[in-house]
């Protein structure tokens, strides 16, 4: 027998969202769980020239700079997956990475000084992300060069999948690896914001 | 987890005041991050943090049961100078006025959208019984709802 579900569409002023409540109650509930150290990766997102970005920090530094394109939601949950599934929105943890970033986007700095938590990179990713710190400001390295110089002349496909796997983009600068002919190569915020990125660092 | 926040928060404010029902929201998602490691692979995590919140709202209302009582409460009134009462708040109201199965069934199905199998579960009955007190509790309402809507 089949059950017809009564009409309840007159509950719907209850299930509609109190945002302004839910955001304080969410504010304090991330303040208690870092009280007692079971707040594992604080995220919050910060609106820039190349889009809104998600950050995402661990005790130990930030641990993720997401675009738009590569899906917040998908971007939290694999962090839930490889981090823990302790995940709350905590943005005071990201006040430090939000200044940096806002300044570095208004030309008012050239370099981060962040402690960063590489846990998602592994072996010869991370090596190429360890190398790519060396390229300053306003500079580029083909990929060629990146991979000479993480000592594996050979890997230039290797660093361009380490560079669209970035964990950390904008604060590591994958976007200064371009093209052997000089071109500009793929971005993993898009070629727009790779063009942005460095057009901003040029100026 | 964080998904499930909002959909938390409706239960609680469903069979628990305001005040009461924030805390218990904060308990719930406090002893969730705590347990969190303990959490099968796999598990309906919306249905696992219910039942938390269920927990939360079982204690807190034994301890209402056990603290001294204030004098009854004064029904809420619509106002008799034309100041609409909050249409919310008198559903509100009326849903935290039913018998206890019923509010529980109509907010764990209704605003949590746990099949009653789970329903059933939380409340100790069978799925059969949780579907009558959820239709009981909305056919209640209803009377409730269209009587106040009615001029």
């Amino acid at each position: 027998m089949m059950m017809t579900e009564p009409d309840a569409s007159f509950l719907a002023p209850l299930a509609a969202p109190d945002e302004q409540a839910y955001r304080g109650l969410r504010a304090r509930l991330a303040a208690q769980a870092a009280r007692e150290g079971i707040l594992d990766v604080a995220y919050r997102t910060i609106d820039t020239p190349v889009g809104e970005l998600l950050l995402a920090a661990t005790d130990r530094g930030l641990v993720r700079v997401a675009y738009p394109a590569q899906g917040h939601d998908a971007v939290l949950t694999t962090l839930a997956d490889q981090v823990s599934p302790r995940v709350l929105h905590a943005p005071a943890r990201l006040d430090a990475a939000a200044r940096e970033l806002d300044e570095y986007f208004a030309r008012a700095r050239r370099s981060f000084g962040l402690s960063l938590d590489l846990r998602l990179a592994h072996g010869f990713r991370r090596t190429v992300l360890e190398h790519l710190t060396e390229i300053g400001y306003g500079a580029t390295a083909s990929y060629g060069a990146v991979a000479l110089a993480s000592g594996s002349p050979a890997a230039v496909r290797a660093v361009g999948t380490a560079c669209a796997r970035n964990p950390l983009p904008v604060v590591i600068p994958c976007h200064r690896v371009v093209r052997g002919d000089g071109s500009i190569g793929q971005y993993v915020g898009g070629t727009e914001a790779k063009r942005a990125l460095l057009d901003l660092e040029a100026a | 987890m964080t998904e499930h926040g909002p959909a938390v928060l409706r239960v609680c404010r469903a069979i628990l005041g305001p005040a009461d029902a924030d805390d218990a929201w904060s308990e719930t998602f406090l002893a969730a991050l705590r347990a969190y490691p303990e959490l099968r692979p796999g598990s309906n995590v919306r249905a696992w943090l219910v039942t938390i919140a269920h927990r939360k709202a079982i204690d807190r209302h034994r301890a209402m049961a056990s603290a001294p009582v204030p004098a009854s409460p004064v029904p809420e009134r619509p106002s008799a100078y034309g100041i609409p009462a909050e249409p919310d708040d008198a559903l509100r109201d009326a849903v935290r006025a039913l018998p206890p199965k019923q509010r529980a069934a109509v907010a764990y199905h209704y605003l949590a959208d746990l099949p009653y199998r789970q329903v059933g579960r939380l409340l100790g009955t069978s799925e059969a019984a949780a579907r009558r007190s959820a239709a009981d509790g909305i056919a209640a309402l209803r009377d409730i709802y269209q009587q106040e809507k009615a001029p």
